[in-house]
């Protein structure tokens, strides 16, 4: 099932590059980045099985990384909606110097 | 696991989920309300869940349903409801038909990419010998065979991983603050 | 520096006083650091001891500085310059001619070890390894022979003798302990340049008389003529230092050894008249063309008077610039197997000596026409060794040091005398310009009788030195025209043996020219009505005997000097004393040349013919000189007119400064000034490289500036498009 999972892998992550790149909402685009790992996610899980149980310990670490990343990223959008009532990222330039 | 038992059934719940994963994530991205585009995200990360035991990792799989699935989304939803992001100008948030064509011209690009890196460029030479997930499942069971590494090899990065979440909740505090909470 | 001496193995002069001779050079170098030091300290703690700027007045030849009697200071008011000695001056005329006259002491000790001994190899002294570079092995290594004893005696007898006058002359001169350092400095830097074993060794020495000649010549810098004196000469010395460096690295690159013995072991083994060995020589010649003042760059010599008179003397005359006739002979093994350099170099020293000459018969300023005269007796010294009778090269060389030091510090004491009496009258005129002497015999007897000693010598008079010198060239020219490997080979498709007669013809017109514009010089100098002035005439008078002394001694070796090296012809004395000293050096080339076995060219008879032709000549210039020239008809300079038609072209050297200027120094300096600075440095290393580089880097600037949007989306998009370039990097490779 190595084929077949590894392909499925790719095409959800595709799926999550397509969303961020079309999509505008902050928080949409989080969530792509969310289905982004989730596809590398079962590429590990994939590989665990012929490369012993490593892969799943990988798994453990990028899902503490995703909840990280999901208090302080929310944390963000909500200062930034404070500021600016919008979470659309043409409203958002804060990056220019 | 049953498989070796049921090949058909195990073959055909596989491509069921990962059917229903493609076909949820696709409605995911192409969702404009932001609770509906969720929802959908939640309905992937249960058909990844299955495929994950599928694939003999029983332990992620739970988790997955446990972490992403239950704590993460509902902190996405949470923060979706809380900013009441369903208004018209949030919701028409798409970009136009050019860029569209364009993400999706590189997301073919992107894909034909790695499927054929990953059928030229990567040898599944074994590490281990076949049935060898099944094996540690059956001595260890399905926790232990995770434990196992997680807290001998890894067992330093698991620690650092404490020390990043400690440092998340730390910044998700300072930056949810309301300044002016603070000034009264 | 003792501690990785190597013994040399059972050479006669191992173990004897010879040991010592680092200290030749080193005591020399000591001077200097001692001088050099105090001048460093006295400037640092009195401010600037140099001239001060604010006499324009004075006359151009710097030499009017150094000169002004302390005892008579402010007896007229005026306030021309510090006449104070320098506040260590006494300390400075100690050390200063103490080092030179030690290492004299030491250098004679060392000539009569070698007396003593049947010394047939240099005796060769290694301290440390140099340049190991690979197959090539440079220690900076001292050669003790019979040529450079020769030259290490005349550098330190006569630059003893300088130093002990140049006390007297600059005594009162503000950079005193300066010169000195310098002076001492250019001591050692002689005494390396004969003393070295290898080629490099022997230009580092070269270099270094070559800073400390700069130096000198621009002692009085604060006057811009000095200092373009001194520039000039660096500057037309570094054409031929050219040379000499294409000469080494041909050497290596052929020979691949540069010390004087490996290369005299592996001469024979090169193509016997060669390209190799004629571009070698070649090459070389054009360093001592440089060095030592010969057609086509011995225009920066005349210029070189403006330093003090005792350093035309001890550099300009005596040593520095002898420097390229020795490396000739030093080379002879080179030379010797080069018949068309050779011819090169004697064609080259006899037209550099009539040419040299005719400048000097229409000099105004008396150390110009000395200068004139020692570029055409350098001349003189190439032909001599350009035909390959080395010794009389060498002889010629020595007995040079003794009559034109002795002329150069003669007039040094003219002009002193000539100063101090200016001076007295609050006068301006040019204390170097012979229109404004004359009669000075009756002031300066001792001067008088010493410069005539010398003059004679210079004329060829017999037997005063020059007498045997300049016969013992002109007589190797003629012999070597008859029969020699120079007369068989041939330049430009004219026969050797005709280019030496030739030659030989331009030496006998170079010494009726020397008699008459020497014995022209005397004249207007000491003889006929004093044109000084009245005011002025009671303050002439002889030089002190700091200043005579030298002078004297001078005097006597310009008389005997020529008795080293008697002719087999005029047996008054033992014959031959240098030939048999420098045969062992120079003996085995110069049998090459003349081809022994093919003697009898000329018998005896032809040779006394030829000693009379020679001193015809030298007698008929000065009583041509005599009979012509009327002193009583000169005028002061400041009354003279200009002169007229090839006087003209004569007084101004042929114009041969106004056409390097025009043709050499004016298209370098337009093409410096609108090429390579306007052109190149402004236009393309600042415009394009410096400012364009800066444009282009703010035009990336401004191309970032303008990727730099802050909108996130369009980072997702350009960083989505990296990922699919390197991964399609991966895929496609």
């Amino acid at each position: 099932m190595l084929a077949e999972s590894l392909a499925l892998s790719a095409v959800l992550f595709t799926i999550g590059v397509i969303g961020v790149l079309t999509r505008r909402n902050a928080i949409i685009i989080f969530m792509c980045v969310e289905l982004m790992l989730n596809a590398v996610n079962l590429t590990f899980i994939a590989f665990s099985r012929y490369y012993g149980a490593a892969g799943q310990v990988f798994v453990v670490f990028v899902m503490t990384v995703a909840a990280a990343e999901a208090a302080v990223g929310l944390a963000i959008i909500i200062s930034i909606f404070r500021h600016r009532q919008s979470v659309n990222l043409q409203n958002i330039n804060l990056l220019r110097g | 696991m049953t498989h070796d038992y049921y090949p058909l059934f195990y073959t055909f719940n596989f491509y069921f989920f990962g059917v229903a994963a493609i076909a949820s994530a696709i409605a995911f991205v192409t969702r404009k309300s932001p609770v509906t585009a969720a929802l959908w995200l939640v309905t992937t990360m249960f058909s990844l869940a299955a495929i994950y035991i599928l694939l003999d990792a029983q332990f992620i799989g739970v988790m997955q349903v446990l972490v992403y699935a239950g704590a993460i989304m509902v902190v996405f939803l949470f923060v979706v409801m809380l900013l009441n992001l369903g208004h018209p100008s949030e919701i028409a948030d798409a970009r136009g038909k050019v860029p569209v064509l364009a993400a999706a011209l590189i997301g073919i690009a992107l894909l034909a990419e790695i499927m054929t890196i990953s059928r030229t460029h990567i040898e599944p030479h074994f590490a281990v010998a076949p049935g060898y997930a099944v094996d540690q499942l059956k001595q260890y069971g399905a926790v232990g065979s995770v434990a196992r590494p997680l807290f001998n090899e890894y067992l330093l990065a698991f620690e650092l991983t404490s020390v990043l979440l400690l440092v998340a909740i730390a910044g998700a505090v300072v930056l949810g603050r309301r300044k002016d909470i603070d000034a009264s | 520096m003792m501690l990785l001496q190597i013994a040399t193995q059972a050479h006669p002069l191992a173990g004897t006083v010879a040991k010592w001779v680092w200290l030749l050079p080193l005591l020399p170098f000591l001077g200097f650091l001692i001088n050099g030091g105090i001048s460093l300290f006295s400037a640092a703690h009195v401010g600037p001891s140099d001239p001060d700027m604010g006499h324009g007045h004075d006359d151009s030849h710097g030499d009017a500085h150094a000169i002004s009697e302390a005892e008579d200071h402010g007896a007229h008011g005026d306030d021309h310059h510090a006449v104070k000695p320098h506040r260590y001056a006494g300390i400075v005329s100690i050390i200063g001619p103490l080092v030179l006259a030690a290492s004299f002491v030491l250098a004679f000790m060392i000539f009569t070890t070698m007396r003593s001994v049947d010394m047939t190899t240099p005796f060769i002294q290694r301290y440390f390894s140099w340049m190991p570079v690979g197959t090539l092995q440079i220690d900076a290594a001292i050669q003790l022979d019979q040529l450079s004893m020769l030259m290490v005696l005349v550098i330190t007898g006569v630059g003893t003798l300088i130093h002990i006058f140049s006390v007297g002359y600059m005594r009162e001169d503000p950079g005193y302990p300066r010169y000195f350092a310098y002076l001492n400095l250019f001591v050692f830097f002689m005494l390396v340049l004969v003393l070295g074993a290898n080629y490099p060794v022997l230009f580092v020495g070269w270099e270094g008389v070559g800073l400390c000649s700069y130096l000198l010549i621009g002692f009085w810098f604060s006057e811009k003529a000095n200092a373009d004196a001194g520039k000039k000469a660096f500057i037309v010395n570094r054409i031929g230092d050219f040379g000499f460096l294409i000469a080494m690295f041909l050497l290596f690159s052929n020979i691949g050894v540069l010390d004087f013995a490996g290369v005299k072991a592996a001469a024979p083994g090169l193509a016997f008249g060669g390209a190799l060995v004629t571009a070698i020589c070649l090459f070389m010649f054009l360093g001592c063309a440089g060095k030592s003042a010969q057609i086509p760059l011995y225009i920066w010599l005349p210029d070189a008077m403006a330093g003090p008179t005792p350093v035309s003397a001890l550099i300009h005359a005596a040593t520095m610039v002898t420097a390229g006739v020795y490396l000739v002979a030093r080379s002879s093994f080179l030379f010797s197997i080069a018949p068309v350099a050779s011819l090169v170099v004697a064609l080259i020293g006899g037209l550099t000596a009539l040419f040299a000459a005719t400048i000097g018969l229409k000099q105004w300023d008396i150390k110009k026409v000395l200068a004139s005269s020692t570029v055409s007796q350098l001349g003189y010294m190439f032909v001599g060794v350009g035909v390959g009778a080395y010794t009389a090269g060498m002889f010629h060389l020595m007995t040079h040091a003794f009559f034109k030091a002795l002329l150069f510090l003669g007039s040094g004491s003219v002009i002193y005398a000539m100063h101090a009496a200016y001076h007295h009258t609050g006068s301006h005129e040019d204390a170097q310009d012979m229109r404004n002497m004359g009669g000075l015999r009756k002031y300066m007897p001792i001067t008088w009788g010493l410069m005539w000693a010398a003059t004679l010598a210079i004329a060829g008079i017999p037997p005063f030195s020059g007498f045997f010198s300049k016969d013992s060239i002109l007589g190797a020219t003629f012999e070597r025209a008859g029969h020699s490997t120079l007369a068989d080979a041939s330049l430009f498709g004219i026969p050797g043996s005709t280019l030496l007669y030739l030659i030989y013809v331009f030496g006998v017109a170079a010494a009726f020219l020397t008699a008459i514009y020497m014995t022209r010089m005397m004249i207007y100098t000491f003889h006929g009505p004093n044109r000084t002035g009245s005011a002025e005439e009671s303050h002439l008078h002889e030089a002190p005997w700091v200043m005579t002394g030298p002078l004297v001694v001078l005097g006597v070796l310009s008389v005997v000097g020529g008795w080293f090296n008697l002719p087999a012809i005029i047996p008054i004395g033992k014959i031959g004393v240098l030939d048999g000293w420098l045969d062992p050096v120079v003996g085995e080339a110069t049998r090459r040349v003349a081809e022994a076995g093919g003697e009898a060219a000329h018998g005896a008879s032809d040779e006394l013919i030829l000693i009379v032709v020679a001193v015809a000549v030298a007698v008929a210039g000065m009583a041509l000189a005599f009979a012509r020239l009327k002193p009583q008809t000169l005028v002061p300079a400041s009354q003279s007119p200009e002169e007229e038609g090839f006087e003209r072209v004569l007084a101004h050297k042929y114009y041969v400064d106004e056409a390097y200027e025009a043709a050499v120094v004016n298209p370098t300096y337009q093409i410096s000034k609108r090429v390579l600075w306007r052109g190149i440095d402004a236009g393309l290393i600042d415009g394009l490289l410096v400012n364009g580089s800066s444009a282009l880097m703010r035009g990336f600037g401004w191309v970032g500036s303008r990727i730099q949007s802050g909108a996130v989306g369009t980072y997702a998009w350009v960083l989505v498009v990296g990922v699919l370039a390197v991964l399609g990097a991966v895929t496609l490779r």
